[in-house]
């Protein structure tokens, strides 16, 4: 498909979304939803409030610090279980298990740990981004083409130019895949973590507005966080995008 | 002793045996095999597919550890790791594809201490000889597999190597662009004195470039017979015309018919 053609796609996605809303809203009504209309002037209003923004950043900066750790564990324990063959078998069903139980029953052993704060929800944001990160870069580092690593030897590459000038770019396209899913995953987390046992962010408010009944405030919330993971993966998604065009 | 000198590569009951993964036989795909490269000659191998070529080349360039006997490069025994001054192009594209073609052809060069400004001489220098000028800033994906097999024959000559294994590095080429790289070859071969070893499956490339031609046997590849050209330094594609040129192809297929007939048979019983 060609650029235009997936933009005309992308934009009649999201208006055929905002037209089902509206139906639903029409359905439903003012007990459990808002107009789309509603919703994006309340989340003016909302974004206008000064009260709000400390809510908004400390979302923002939970959400940042776990995704640095969840691509940067991710990222080392793939690299290393991909290269090192016999640890990989070992270590990858584990992580799959790992990745297949809900992390929920892993929070209160992460709040004994971390505390309240936001070590907690850094912590519970990069559980879930972690993983698919690590099994991703472990199955691009293995599927390295061999010619490639045999042309590094025949250069006399010593280990670390090979890793970082072969392995690595080789290996990118497929590890962009597991950052894109990853960073969906970490925002998951970090806004699932700040739902429980916290007194500040986006989930707390979240929480905080079902708890009221507050509609209002549940709708902006929401509308907020899908624009943002929407456009971002999508973003994502055409860097990946290009970077698989190449191969 | 004044031979050695003159040997570049020596090979002495060379033998590889695979050794079978997950329940499989193991398979003797070469050997034993002696055979020494003179300094500075152009040799080439022929032989029937799956006879055991590739294996040849990775044991050269000490890419595959030797399972008996020997080898030597300037004198000194290799055991499975790379010498420095031999390069290598292999049958398999090689090309890496997150780098334009520019910087493919320059990354061994950057991993030397060779100054920029060389570099850039001698990267330049090869996108043109190969005819890759314009694409110096296309991607490996942008190109035809003949352009990205130039490629990587560009890759390897920049490094000036002393030893020059190719795998079959025209394959991928129609007749007419095969003919002129070989020309090109030739010449490259001629400024550089460098050692060359060609493995090829096109006789009449082979009785063209080389000065000798090793006629390989079916798998377990042996060395059946070296044939000697006997053409001057300076030849070049038009030798095709002369009745001797016929003469060493015919040698050749001689040899080979009997050879590839017992391969094809190996396959279709292994089938
Ligand atoms: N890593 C390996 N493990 C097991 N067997 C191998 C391995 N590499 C090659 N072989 C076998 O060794 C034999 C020789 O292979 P090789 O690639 O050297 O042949 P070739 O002459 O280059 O063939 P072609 O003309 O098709 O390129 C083949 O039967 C092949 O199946
Ligand atoms: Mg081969």
């Amino acid at each position: 498909m060609n650029g235009t053609g997936r933009w005309q796609g992308t934009l009649i996605l999201i208006v055929a979304l905002i037209v089902l809303w509206q139906i639903l809203y029409w359905i439903v009504g003012d007990i459990a939803l808002r107009s789309p209309w509603q919703t994006l002037s309340f989340t003016v209003k909302l974004l206008q409030k000064p009260s709000f923004w400390p809510h908004l950043i400390e979302t923002g900066k939970a959400f940042a610090a776990a995704l640095f750790f969840a691509v940067a564990l991710g990222l080392a324990i793939g690299m290393t279980l991909g290269l090192k063959r016999i640890a990989g078998d070992v270590f990858e069903p584990m992580l799959v298990a790992l990745y297949s139980i809900p992390k929920v029953t892993l929070y209160p052993i992460l709040l004994l740990t971390f505390g309240l704060g936001i070590s907690a929800k850094i912590a519970f944001g990069a559980l879930h981004g972690f993983i698919p990160v690590s099994l991703f870069t472990i199955n691009a580092v293995r599927n390295v083409r061999p010619i490639f690593l045999k042309t590094g030897r025949v250069l006399r590459l010593n280990r670390f130019t090979m890793i970082t000038r072969i392995v690595f770019p080789a290996a990118m396209p497929e590890i962009f895949s597991g950052l894109r899913i990853g960073f969906s995953l970490t925002m998951i987390g970090t806004v699932l973590g700040e739902m429980f046992a916290s007194q500040k962010g986006l989930g707390y408010l979240l929480m905080n507005a079902i708890g009221l009944h507050n509609v209002d405030i549940i709708m902006a919330i929401t509308f907020m966080l899908v624009v943002f993971a929407a456009s971002m993966s999508g973003l994502l998604l055409a860097i990946d995008r290009r970077l698989h065009r190449r191969v | 002793m004044s031979n050695e000198r003159h040997v570049h590569v020596s090979l002495r009951g060379v033998t590889k045996i695979f050794r079978g993964a997950g329940g499989t036989p193991p398979v003797h795909a070469l050997g034993p095999i002696d055979l020494d490269l003179r300094r500075g000659e152009f040799f080439a191998v022929v032989g029937p597919s799956g006879c055991g070529k590739s294996t040849l080349l990775e044991v050269l360039a000490g890419l595959s550890e030797v399972t008996e006997g020997e080898v030597r490069f300037e004198g000194k025994p290799i055991h499975g790791e790379i010498m420095d001054g031999v390069g290598v192009v292999f049958q398999e594209d090689a090309c890496f594809p997150w780098m334009n073609i520019y910087d493919n052809i320059a990354f061994g060069l950057r991993q030397t201490s060779i100054t920029a400004t060389e570099i850039e001489g001698r990267v330049k220098r090869a996108l043109s000889m190969m005819g890759l000028t314009p694409f110096a800033q296309s991607y490996p994906a942008q190109l035809s597999g003949g352009m990205r097999q130039r490629v990587c024959i560009a890759r390897t000559l920049v490094l000036q190597p002393r030893l020059i294994l190719l795998d079959e590095p025209f394959g991928a080429l129609d007749q007419q662009t095969r003919l002129l790289m070989g020309e090109e070859l030739l010449r490259l071969w001629r400024e550089t004195g460098a050692t060359i070893f060609l493995i090829t499956h096109a006789l009449d490339e082979a009785a063209m470039l080389a000065d000798r031609i090793g006629v390989m046997s079916a798998r377990p590849g042996r060395l059946l017979e070296i044939v000697e050209t006997g053409w001057a330094r300076d030849r070049d594609s038009r030798i095709v015309e002369t009745d001797e040129f016929g003469r060493i192809t015919a040698r050749l297929w001689q040899w080979l018919r009997g050879e590839s007939m017992k391969s094809i048979d190996q396959s279709s019983t292994a089938a």
